[in-house]
């Protein structure tokens, strides 16, 4: 198991990377800030996998909750309505806020 | 003979294929000519899948319903839990999300259409379209009003993007009305669109 950097409860801000091609970190995130949920595992890295590489080494796969409002600014619904998604841990940096 | 007559005829766009079905028809053929792959395991693993169909996940929901010990082991590991029940769901991690009263999971993929085939079987085509997987992220509310899924005023919705490694399984809130019922009977009630949270699992439901 690779060594997590990120603790449960942590918040992180998806950064914005310019990886082309096979990725996993929908674009809707991007530059949002979240919180580390739970960690899921390390697994090989799907943008290197995807073209013939063995992704190795593993990544550590971050559980990410975001607030529902603080990615889409019309959001109709309860003010605790979250989204989560897993974020693999090059595509995150520390935050700082509420 | 004229061809004047005036009923619809397919487009051509109906025949032509497209670039990724040429792609892929060039792989396969390739794949078997270099003896890679045969024709014949190839129709065999579709078939396996094919076959795979949401009783699976409705029986796995049934003994996690009836045995709380059951439930805490499918919540820590979903697929040691199916493996319990001889269900084999190896290679991807399986992660089950308890809906309860207060808090309500609803399952999408915004990047493609992951989704526990294991348990599930393969995606409605609701599932892959981009519909479904655009607006399930920015507005789970009225997708969930289009299914006919009301909840609570005070239940919080929690979508969850499954777009890495690890595939999710949503644990339905089990029904009033089923106290004392066998595990085939809860497992009937139990539909796919409840495990994916679109809608509730119904008691009335069969």
């Amino acid at each position: 198991m690779t060594e997590r950097r990120f603790a449960d409860g942590a918040l992180v801000r998806v950064r914005d990377l310019p990886v082309k091609g096979h990725m996993r970190t929908p674009s809707y995130v991007r530059g949002r800030q979240g919180r580390i949920e739970g960690c899921q595992g390390s697994f090989p890295n799907p943008e290197e996998r995807a073209y013939g590489s063995d992704g190795l080494p593993a990544r550590s796969l971050y559980h990410v909750r975001f607030r529902q409002r603080d990615l889409w600014p019309a959001y109709a619904g309860l003010a605790a309505d979250s989204l989560s998604l897993d974020l693999f841990e090059h595509w995150l940096e520390p935050a700082h806020g509420t | 003979m004229a061809h004047d007559h005036d009923h619809p005829h397919p487009t051509r766009a109906d025949h032509r294929s497209h670039a990724w079905e040429r792609r892929e028809a060039a792989i396969r053929s390739l794949l078997i000519e270099k003896g890679l792959l045969t024709a014949d395991a190839i129709r065999a693993k579709i078939e396996e899948w094919e076959q795979k169909t949401p009783a699976l996940g409705a029986r796995i929901v049934a003994r996690a319903w009836s045995d709380p010990a059951f439930e805490a082991r499918l919540l820590a590991d979903a697929n040691a839990a199916a493996a319990e029940l001889g269900i084999e769901a190896r290679g991807v991690k399986i992660v089950a999300l308890k809906n309860t009263p207060r808090l309500h999971h609803l399952v999408v993929c915004t990047l493609c259409s992951c989704y526990p085939r294991a348990l599930l079987g393969l995606p409605p085509a609701w599932y892959k379209a981009p519909a479904y997987r655009s607006r399930a992220v920015s507005e789970p509310r009225a997708v969930l009003a289009e299914f006919g899924t009301r909840l609570p005023p005070e239940t919080e919705v929690k979508v969850v993007d499954s777009t890495a490694d690890c595939r999710y399984l949503v644990l339905p809130l089990r029904p009033a009305g089923t106290e004392g019922w066998s595990e085939d009977r809860l497992a009937a009630i139990v539909g796919r669109d409840a495990m994916i949270g679109v809608a509730l699992a119904q008691a009335t439901r069969a």
